[in-house]
């Protein structure tokens, strides 16, 4: 099976589908690897390195037409060197792989369907556990993370960490970041990583943890209201939460030097959340990237590609970060194709399988026709239980816990059956005060395990000494046994017995009193 | 003259304080209210017992006719009062474990006596017909009894060091065992079936071999699995009482003994989960070796180990902000807690986050740490179980390992051929920087080595725990 590499049509598209190495993974994979004459070029990869990894270097035509499967990053769109459309350099029933944006782009669908070709889109890939290595939304998301903070850090006229020098004292800068998904989080990493103090907001609780974790203060309003969405993505707040929002975000931007605003609704307009107001209250200096800014932005003012000033506010709207560290993200993007393509079956058992639910995510067109949006109803199961998996464990450990316990008292069941068997055996029929003495056996193992499995652990050694010494009860069996005079066997060792039982209870309650003393403190 | 029912009506109240105090001691605030209660039952269950005994309740006959008898019982009592005191008021938190096994040999040893002498001459009158059931029950007193007893006793030398910790292990040493079962089984044909009480020897005998049962089950075990011998002798010694008190219709000690019994039990099965070891495979033995070049050795690559000054220590401690101590064995034999306690009230007067973390199977005792802690007066707040700690170490600036080993190794997660794959463990390397403080690079007691010396944020800081804490304190405040 052939794969083309293609050379990006968008004039400032610096990315390509498979870095060098990602090409030496395809064509252990089994697949013949095709690169346009220049596709790596502005990611730092030469026509060279492609040849050195295996593959073969091609012109545009041969690339496009000549191979089974093309992969890129951009949707297909009209190449201006060659006044063609990139959909029509596609062979004929051919596959393309790369973002599509099937919802917004109807047109470029029909277009491919007319090519009859077989479409997957990147940006289709279920959110699934399984899917993860392949999401390139999210390895993309992470570099643009990444790369607004350093683009914040270009326009931002001072150390992000706090300095005391010789000449004088610089304060850290305080970033904030709205939106904790995996944007949010990446960027909370490279601030934290610049030595910046750090604050996150996010509509979805169960972030907070997540926000903890990479050392950010994790902000929230007033109203209480779980924006949490499916497939890990938030959903569209209420009116009185928006306005908590504006007023939280107007009262933290006197203080704030740099916000990195991330929050996107699947399908929607970019929710406007840093105010007019809000950006009038930071300091002079300041600045604020929006990651939104393609769909609309989430600052009042922020134009797509270009940095503007507000009130003396820089506000970068770049919606190329990940193209602005092509190497990494042309690296990173390629590993998720080539984790599609392992996925599918490899070169050898290729196959578009309707069945493997990731595929049948992706899936926009087969040989031309229509297939998006999947049904739904296959998805929801898994989506629920992305990513934050984490805090599902200590629920589970918690369960198993009480699992256990449940399991003890049908044990002692058991075995107080057994013991009433032994009885049985040993007579014709076991006498009523032996059965009395089982019951009070089995009932007292049962308080006693659930007495015990309340014991702090931090008390298991004064339970050890407390427990020894009561155990030292055994003196009252000695005792019973000092009937006869003392020249008498069995008195003797009745008398020895309560003299080791008598060391064990002054010894275990004494020891237990000390130890206890000391926790008092 | 006091009726009978008040008898039968202390030994309830006395039940039911026993249970108290295991209640009690859920938590540190209510643990010592818990102790009084055991006391109080104790001595309300031994008071009742005399008024029996000695002829004051009615519906009884006095049993402490003889006056030599009388005297030689109060001089037991006390005597036993005074080295139990003694024993108890001399002891060292760091031999709490000594102390712990010797005192359930004393159990053991008295179930074995009580046994023996209620065989010889029972004092509650055996029912017609019930004569075989009595002597099961006279025999699995005295079977319990002696395991328990010779058992808790090697373990006692075990843990003081006077016996290698190694894992004795016998060819055929399950045969072995079996055999001895085996041999018990068919002594107890005779001692049940015998008419009146003449087998005593098949009783004897029985109990010799017990002994060696007991002897060899622990001298099985190696060091590593301390904390679940100590705990499962714990749960013997409770058996053997509620076997008495079946022997002895007596159901106080029954009710006890089971409390005791149960408790052991838990104890033992939440060790065995620590380690993720099943019981069985605990009590067949032969893992866990003394250190050093013993264990199954693994020899890979490891790299190089970094090590740290302590002046480099004290530097890292004074930018870290947020702190995590595990302390493990080292710490206890090197008696640190007490400068340790010192450094972490320094450390905490400074503003930083200072917290234990602690390893259900740190030490030779369940919660052996705790009390050493606790001993050196660190406020128990501040010190953790492993379960709620270990989502907090990758947030930490640095982790200080005192004398700990196998609780910290990675390779109980990372690598499924470890001996000791699968064992939950402190997951230290995730924080920022690791300082192992330890005598040597030996291994720790499942003799295996750890990776975690040879990770890259893992610094090696050598010497006696005691020591070094002494410096890291004379550093910190200089």
């Amino acid at each position: 099976m052939k794969i083309g590499v293609v050379k990006e049509a968008w004039p400032d598209e610096c990315r390509v589908a498979a870095s060098p190495k990602n090409v030496q993974r395809l064509i252990k994979q089994g697949f013949a690897v095709f690169v346009e004459s220049g596709a790596g070029v502005n990611a730092s990869f030469t026509d060279q390195a492609y040849v050195d990894a295996g593959a073969t270097i091609s012109d545009v035509k041969s690339a496009w037409a000549d191979v089974d499967i093309v992969i890129k990053v951009r949707a297909p769109m009209e190449r201006k060197d060659l006044n063609l459309h990139e959909a029509d350099l596609l062979k004929e029933g051919a596959t393309l792989i790369s973002f599509i944006w099937p919802g917004q782009e109807k047109e470029l669908v029909e277009k491919l369907s007319a090519r009859k070709a077989t479409v997957l889109a990147m940006d289709c890939i279920p959110r699934i556990s399984r899917a993860q290595k392949m999401d390139a939304l999210s390895s993309m998301a992470n570099i643009a993370g990444y790369r607004a903070v350093l683009e914040a850090a270009n326009e931002f006229g001072s150390f992000f960490t706090g300095q005391m020098t010789a000449a004088g004292k610089v304060p850290p800068a305080r970033v904030m970041v709205v939106g904790a998904g995996v944007a949010g989080l990446a960027a909370i990493g490279a601030a934290r990583g610049l030595g910046a103090i750090v604050r996150a907001f996010d509509t979805r609780p169960a972030v907070e943890e997540q926000v903890q974790s990479m050392g950010a203060e994790f902000l929230t309003v007033e109203i209480e209201e779980d924006g949490t969405g499916s497939g890990g993505y938030a959903k569209e707040m209420s009116q009185a939460f928006i306005d908590a929002e504006h007023a939280l975000f107007e009262e933290q931007a006197s203080e704030i030097d740099i916000i990195v605003t991330t929050a996107l609704i699947p399908g929607r307009p970019a929710p406007l959340l840093i105010t007019e107001q809000a950006v009038k209250n930071m300091k002079q200096g300041s600045v604020i990237v929006d990651l939104a800014a393609e769909r609309g932005g989430n600052t009042a003012g922020a134009v797509a590609d270009k940095v503007i000033e507000s009130h003396g506010v820089k506000i970068v709207g770049y919606t190329d970060l990940p193209s602005r560290m092509a190497n990494v993200s042309s690296d990173l993007y390629g590993n998720n194709i080539c984790h599609l393509l392992d996925d599918m079956g490899k070169a050898a058992d290729y196959r578009v399988d309707e069945e493997d639910e990731v595929v049948r995510g992706a899936l926009v067109l087969r040989e031309g026709e229509m297939k998006w949006p999947a049904p739904v109803k296959k998805l929801a199961e898994e989506i629920k239980k992305e990513e934050p998996s984490s805090e599902v464990v200590p629920a589970i450990a918690g369960d198993k816990k009480s699992e256990e316990k449940d399991r003890g008292p049908w044990v002692m069941l058991l075995i107080g059956a057994a013991l009433i068997a032994v009885g049985w055996t040993g007579s014709e029929s076991p006498e009523p005060s032996f059965l009395q003495q089982v019951t009070v056996f089995v009932l007292s193992c049962f308080i006693g395990y659930q007495v015990v499995w309340n014991v702090s652990a931090s008390l298991h050694t004064p339970l050890m000494s407390v427990t020894n010494a009561i155990s030292g009860i055994i003196i009252v069996g000695g005792m019973l046994q000092l009937g006869g005079p003392l020249d008498e066997p069995a008195t003797i060792l009745g008398l020895v017995a309560v003299l080791f039982a008598t060391i064990n209870i002054a010894g275990g309650f004494l020891v237990t009193q000390r130890m206890l003393k000391m926790f008092q403190g | 003259m006091i009726p009978a029912g008040a008898i039968a009506a202390s030994y309830l109240v006395a039940a039911v304080l026993f249970i108290l105090s295991l209640g009690g001691l859920s938590n540190q605030k209510s643990a010592r209210r818990g102790n009084f209660y055991g006391i109080v039952g104790m001595l309300l269950a031994v008071g009742a017992t005399t008024l029996l005994i000695t002829g004051n309740a009615t519906g009884f006959d006095s049993l402490l006719e003889d006056d030599a008898t009388r005297n030689a019982f109060a001089g037991a009592i006390g005597v036993g009062a005074l080295i139990g005191g003694v024993m108890a008021a001399r002891v060292g938190m760091t031999s709490m474990p000594e102390l712990v096994a010797i005192l359930h040999s004393f159990v053991g040893l008295a179930a074995v006596l009580v046994g023996i002498s209620t065989y010889l001459a029972p004092a509650i009158p055996v029912t017609e017909g019930g004569e075989v059931v009595h002597n099961i029950e006279i025999y699995l007193d005295v079977f319990i009894g002696a395991i328990t007893f010779t058992g808790s006793i090697l373990a006692f030398l075990k843990l003081r060091g006077s016996v290698s910790g190694k894992p004795l292990t016998l060819p055929g040493r399950h045969f072995l065992n079996l055999l001895m079962v085996s041999a018990c089984v068919y002594l107890s044909i005779d001692f049940v079936t015998a008419e009146g009480h003449t087998a005593v020897e098949s009783l004897l005998w029985m109990t010799l071999i017990a002994c060696v049962i007991g002897f060899h089950m622990v001298a099985a075990i190696g060091g590593a699995d301390m904390p679940v011998v100590v705990s499962m002798l714990n749960s013997y010694s409770g058996w053997a009482a509620a076997a008495a008190g079946f022997m002895l219709k007596n159901d106080l000690l029954i009710v006890t003994g089971a409390l005791v019994g149960s408790s052991g039990a838990i104890l033992s099965y939440i060790m065995c989960r620590a380690m993720n070891r099943s019981f069985v495979s605990v009590i067949l033995g032969g893992f866990g070796t003394d250190g050093g070049g013993g264990g199954p050795a693994i020899t890979r690559e490891q790299g190089e180990v970094q090590t740290f000054e302590v002046s480099e220590t004290v530097e890292s401690l004074k930018e870290a902000s947020d702190i995590v101590i595990v302390p493990g064995y080292g710490m206890a034999v090197a008696q640190a807690q007490h400068s340790l306690s010192q450094v972490v009230d320094f450390l905490k007067e400074k503003g930083k986050t200072v917290r234990f973390a602690i390893h259900p199977v740190a030490g030779r005792l369940p919660g052996h740490m705790n009390v050493l802690l606790a001993e050196a007066n660190v406020d128990y707040n501040i010190v953790l179980e492993m379960d709620e700690i270990n989502d907090d170490l990758p947030k930490a600036d640095l982790v200080l390992v005192i004398g700990a080993n196998d609780i910290v190794n990675p390779d109980a997660l990372e690598d499924p051929a470890s001996p000791i794959a699968g064992m939950p463990v402190l997951e230290v390397w995730k924080s920022e920087t690791v300082v192992v403080m330890k005598r040597s690079m030996g291994t720790g007691y499942a003799g295996v080595q750890n990776p975690l010396f040879f990770k890259e944020n893992t610094r090696m800081l050598f010497g006696d725990a005691k020591v070094v804490v002494d410096q890291l304190l004379t550093g910190l405040r200089s």
